[in-house]
């Protein structure tokens, strides 16, 4: 029961003052701009999109500024604004064979055409804390090597050649979404992928995580990685053509995982996917391997583990929905809580009666039936 | 978009002007708007305005569409009052940008602006084909050669 008490407003100015203060911290120290955050700090900013599910570098590094990098505080704001937005309309599909490769590795095919290509990685780094990166230091420019990146052939294609991976259906139906409609179980894949594709990166690691481990049949490997910038291009009516409105930095992920077949289906290798905003690989595998796990039911697996139960990974993936649960309980409570008092005190008092414990003050003496 | 192709009719032209026009630097925009005699009475139709629009994917790269996630999109709609129209959309919040985008558009309709926003869209052209050709050949230089340690009596 929620009761509405007036008061606090001051105090509540004052917080609010004094989190401004917080924010900005000592003067002396120059304070950080959007475009320090945006460059610098791009993965932040990636992963701030990724989760608010909007595309706005410049608003996700105002929204970590504003949340003293607090990145679900940012997330919350940044999905906030995106709801006092109309919507235009839809893109046409990302297309992720011919964007601009920025990495592309694959754990099945050492020597696949395009080669791996690690790009800005921190594999094979120590994982050392670096003092030289302490104020600001002179860094050389990237190397460069001529040649080009033609013919970066999707792994996915490789294993099609051979007629060893599933293919995907390539309806053109207009997918559900999670936005506009109230989310029912069992839910399409397609709406799947938008829920999880703005999941929490934390709580889908550790779902992703659980799979190997045993909670729920998974057998994978990176099929491919890539990351690159891809073409948003959106019809014109007016126009009767498709214009680019710009480029977007996007992860893909093709998880591949072995199945033994049935009766129906063949020996195959099954398809996991992933797809995420911004420079995000472990998100972007994370969310693959999440996905195969969900499609239990679609190969007749047994669903035993956390990560097969739909209903469980995509009513709690969503950390803006998480947040605003779980911290809702620091809400005044005043009258819920003298309810329960009230109820506590009469059942203590019913307890008592029945004397099956001393009461409070005893608590000195012998326990119970010892003391009589 | 394949920015390469030689634009024949009208509306590649124009699809391949709007492109490029949504890719155009601040920078880029000031110095072609200070050498164009832009008329005071520009008609908004449309805007300008932020919106999202939804960005979508296709599972498995490939297979059928999902809802990834939204961008925001400023766009305007302009006329001139010698009567053209234009329009601007580009990838996020600027709607000055976007209104800018327009009025070039539009302008690249008349007979003076026409050879200014061409000019313009070849530069904003030869840019973006520098920065992916940098950025390829950084790439590039990442890629593993892998060489095989002799092994065994072979």
């Amino acid at each position: 029961m929620y009761v509405a008490v007036k008061g606090g407003e001051a105090a509540i100015d004052h917080a609010h003052r004094l989190l401004a203060d917080r924010r900005r911290g000592d003067r002396t120290v120059p304070a950080i701009t959007e475009a320090q955050i945006t460059e610098q700090l791009s993965l932040a900013v990636d992963r701030v999109m990724a989760e608010a599910s909007l595309y706005d570098p410049g608003l996700a590094a105002l929204a970590i500024r504003q949340a003293r990098g607090d990145m679900i505080e940012a997330i919350f704001i940044l999905r906030a604004y995106r709801t006092t937005l109309p919507r235009f309309g839809s893109s046409q599909p990302l297309d992720t064979r011919h964007m601009r490769i920025e990495r592309r590795i694959s754990a099945t095919y050492k020597d696949l055409p395009g080669g791996q290509l690690l790009g800005p990685t921190f594999d094979y780094t120590h994982r050392l804390i670096d003092p030289d990166l302490v104020g600001d230091p002179e860094v050389p420019e990237p190397a460069r090597r001529d040649g080009g990146l033609d013919n970066i052939a999707r792994v996915a294609d490789i294993l099609d050649g051979e007629s060893l991976i599933e293919t995907e259906a390539d309806a053109d139906i207009v997918p559900g979404d999670i936005t506009r409609e109230p989310s029912e179980f069992p839910m399409s894949r397609p709406e799947r992928l938008q829920s999880l594709a703005r999941g929490d990166e934390g709580f889908l690691l550790a779902l992703a995580y659980s799979t190997q481990r045993g909670y729920g049949r998974s057998h994978p490997f990176v099929g491919e990685i890539r990351i690159g910038l891809a073409e948003v291009e959106i019809d014109v009516p007016e126009l009767g053509v498709a214009v680019t409105l710009g480029e977007v930095r996007i992860t893909e992920c093709q998880m591949v995982n072995q199945f033994k077949g049935t009766a129906d289906k063949p020996p195959q290798f099954t398809r996991g996917y992933g797809l995420v905003f911004g420079q995000s690989e472990r998100k972007a595998m994370a969310m693959s391997l999440c996905d195969r796990a969900l499609r239990a039911a679609e190969y007749g697996e047994e669903i035993v583990a956390p990560a097969q139960d739909e209903e469980f990974v995509i009513s709690h993936c969503d950390n803006v929905q998480a947040t605003g649960f779980v911290e809702h309980l620091k809400l005044p409570h005043y009258v819920d809580f003298q309810a329960e008092l009230g109820l506590v005190r009469r059942l203590r008092t019913a307890w008592e009666e029945r004397g099956v414990l001393l009461e409070d003050d005893d608590s000195e003496a012998p326990l119970g039936e010892a003391a009589q | 978009m394949d920015a390469t192709a030689t634009p024949i009719d009208p509306e590649m032209k124009r699809r391949r002007r709007m492109s490029l026009l949504a890719r155009a630097s601040t920078a880029e925009l000031d110095a072609t708007w200070a050498a164009l005699a832009v008329p005071s009475d520009v008609t908004d139709l449309r805007g300008p305005e932020t919106g999202l629009v939804m960005l979508t994917g296709r599972i498995g790269g490939d297979g059928g569409r999902f809802n990834l996630g939204e961008a925001t999109v400023s766009r305007s709609t302009v006329r001139l009052p010698s009567g053209e129209v234009g329009f601007g959309q580009m990838l996020g919040s600027d709607r000055l940008m976007a209104r800018r985008a327009a009025i070039l558009d539009a302008a690249a309709e008349t007979a003076e602006g026409a050879p200014i926003v061409a000019r313009l869209c070849d530069e904003i052209e030869t840019r973006l084909d520098r920065e992916r050709q940098t950025s390829d050949a950084e790439t590039a230089a990442t890629r593993v050669d892998f060489f095989t340690l002799v092994r065994g009596e072979d």
